[in-house]
């Protein structure tokens, strides 16, 4: 069985290619499989974000392609391109992920509402996500009223709530103090593990670090390290 | 939700949104009441200078306004008459007999013009009876005359003296009489007050051996602005032997004069509506520059760039919507109130006015087109201003905006 989410094969970035051309990436392989519980490390600058962004549909290879689930996206454009993030990535942010004026549970409905979806399904995800995440009791709380960790915990049940192939964060934590950051990891390790969600991050903090089951390691633009603990036989390739 | 979203955007920054909001207002409240009083003074003045002689719109046999004498002339028809007069938009159907003659008392004589008019239908056209300042107003068929000041002057008469008319009838035929005078008249404009002469219409048509002819019918309407309506309308139920002018083909000097006057009410609306716009502008400007993070989050996780642009249009157009309607509702009091109780001037100004045959008043018209005119051009600026957002969310790249 193809358990494969996400194939990314060559990945070049070039910035100021007329100039002093800086390779952001250069020649990255990944490979995805569902269930997988990643993180990416490395010092900054080395390319995390951009390696994120380009699976994530949010910038384009100078070479290279990425495949998900099926679909080279790097061939898709415009609307097609938006409609394929919406349905088929969840996406956490390091911070301000909410819309200010909308409440916890708008928020996590908005992504469904611009899917779509009849308004009795929405409600009965939003209320299953909120509970998921541990907030049911802060639903009709705006973003502002909420602390950082109750705010990535409402980004991370918006991010799944289209049920996505995968869940990208970059630096998810990088704005919380140790006891959230550890809250949050817990959690998106429960759904990695009830769920069977797969959760892409990068990070600089060494407690995830820990908690992720494979480690890829970057360093200017190239992997350096990979691991994969033997015990997850389905994340290896 | 977009609604509720659109909504709750508008009071992210309430100060912000209220300093828009209040801008639009009284841009609206300012252009409203501008060109209220515009209109208002504009419908005055022209209802002022119909009102010293020719009426909204007059009834002439064709060719006579090219060429008037007495011999283009046409029969007063009573049954046409009795038609048009059941038309409820014409107030009043004045028929008169107009022709150049002599008037001489003593050893002067002047040149002047001699109207013959129904003495009851000239007052409601033209308030004749108030503008006697010597003597009494004529009846019906008394063989008399009214004359206008400034030509009593140069004849050096005065009421309940005699005048002998000299002149050319019907068909060449002799005009000569001797009237005694019931009153002296006041015309604020010099050509009438050194030139006209009445007498009760049926008089003058017996004196110029005209029974029952007409020079022309002048024409009271209710609503000036329905004077082109009303002129069609007179054109088809008369026929092609008549020619049927409004004021201001019979007086196209003035208005022209009154035209241009206008102008500068449409400058100053225009340099107003251009400071709303950059307002508005700035407004937008600095919203869309504060959300760029968020709105490159959106994009990100798959909101099309042409619903978030419609919201930032909606937000836009909400603002000036919200400012308009306080404008339009600020605004009708005041309009109602100086239609009713118009601005009155005093002093030199007010005289210089009156001894033109002007009332010194500056009225303010209600009209519903000013009002929705007037909205609508704030709208569409909105509108237009709206477009920017949507341009600049439309050109957005989701990775660039949320970069720190
Ligand atoms: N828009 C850009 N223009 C030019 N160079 C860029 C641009 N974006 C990124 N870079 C360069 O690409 C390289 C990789 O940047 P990237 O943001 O991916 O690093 P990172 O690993 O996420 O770092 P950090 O840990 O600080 O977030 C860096 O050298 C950076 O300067
Ligand atoms: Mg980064």
């Amino acid at each position: 069985m193809n358990n494969t989410v996400l194939d990314a094969h060559n990945l070049k970035r070039v910035y100021d290619e007329n100039t002093i051309p800086v390779y952001a990436l250069n020649g990255v392989h990944l490979h995805i499989v569902r269930g997988e519980f990643t993180a990416i490390k490395g010092p900054s600058g080395s390319g995390k974000t951009t390696l994120l962004n380009m699976i994530g549909g949010l910038d384009e290879p100078t070479e290279g392609y990425v495949n998900i689930n099926g679909t080279n996206i790097t061939q898709l454009k415009g609307n097609k391109l938006i409609n394929f993030r919406l349905n088929n990535i969840g996406f956490v942010f390091q911070s301000f992920n909410l819309i200010p004026v909308l409440t916890a549970k708008e928020n996590i409905e908005f992504i469904m509402l611009l899917q779509k979806r009849p308004k009795a399904e929405r409600e009965q995800r939003v209320k299953e996500l909120l509970k998921e995440v541990g907030l049911a009791d802060k639903a009709g709380k705006k973003p502002g009223e909420l602390s950082g960790g109750q705010q990535q915990r409402v980004a991370v049940a918006r991010a799944l709530a289209p049920k996505p192939q995968f869940i990208l964060a970059d630096e998810p934590t990088a704005n919380l103090d140790s006891v959230s950051a550890g809250n949050l990891l817990d959690m998106m390790a429960k759904l990695n593990r009830e769920e069977n969600m797969t959760f892409i991050f990068s990070t600089h903090d060494q407690r995830v670090i820990d908690r992720a089951r494979r480690v890829i390691t970057l360093e200017d633009g190239k992997i350096v390290n990979d691991t994969a603990p033997a015990s997850l036989d389905h994340t290896l390739i | 939700m977009i609604a509720k979203l659109t909504w709750r955007n508008l009071w992210r920054n309430p100060r912000r949104t209220l300093i828009t909001m209040t801008s639009v207002t009284f841009a609206v409240l300012l252009a409203i009441l501008m060109q209220s009083f515009q209109k208002g003074v504009f419908d005055n003045l022209v209802k002022n200078v119909v009102s010293f002689y020719h009426g909204y719109i007059q009834v002439h046999k064709k060719g006579y306004w090219d060429e008037q004498v007495l011999d283009n002339s046409f029969q007063y028809d009573d049954s046409l008459v009795m038609k048009l007069s059941r038309n409820p938009e014409i107030k009043v159907l004045t028929p008169r007999i107009e022709t150049f003659l002599l008037a001489s008392v003593g050893n002067s004589t002047k040149g002047c013009m001699l109207v013959g008019t129904d003495p009851v239908k000239e007052n409601l056209l033209t308030g004749l009876k108030d503008k006697i300042v010597k003597g009494r107003y004529f009846t019906d068929n008394e063989a008399a005359v009214l004359i206008a000041e400034g030509l009593a002057g140069r004849l050096k008469l005065t009421v309940q003296d005699t005048i002998i008319l000299l002149g050319q009838g019907y068909h060449g035929a002799m005009a000569a009489g001797k009237y005694p005078v019931r009153g002296i008249i006041h015309f604020g404009s010099p050509a009438l007050n050194d030139g006209l002469l009445y007498m009760p219409l049926a008089q003058a048509q017996f004196f110029l051996s005209a029974e029952n002819m007409l020079t022309s019918l002048a024409v009271g309407i209710r609503e000036p602005e329905k004077m082109t309506a009303i002129q069609q309308l007179l054109l088809s139920e008369m026929g092609k032997e008549y020619e049927v002018m409004n004021w201001k083909e019979l007086m196209p000097d003035i208005a022209n004069h009154i035209k241009a006057d206008g102008s500068s009410f449409y400058i100053f609306t225009g340099v107003l509506y251009l400071i709303i716009a950059f307002g508005i502008f700035g407004t937008i400007l600095m919203m869309t520059a504060e959300r760029r993070y968020e709105f490159g989050m959106l994009v990100a996780i798959g909101m099309k760039k042409l619903s978030l642009g419609k919201i930032l249009l909606f937000e836009t157009l909400l603002i000036t919507l919200l400012g308009v309607i306080t404008g339009l509702l600020i605004s009708l009091p005041f309009v109602l109130y100086f239609s009713r109780n118009p601005l009155r001037i005093t002093g030199e100004i007010a005289e210089a006015y009156e001894r033109f045959g002007f009332e010194a008043l500056f009225p303010a018209a209600v009209d519903n087109s000013i009002l929705i005119v007037q909205s609508l051009i704030v709208l569409i600026i909105a509108f237009l201003i709206g477009l920017y957002p949507l341009w600049h969310v439309g050109r957005i790249n989701p990775m660039l905006a949320m970069k720190k």
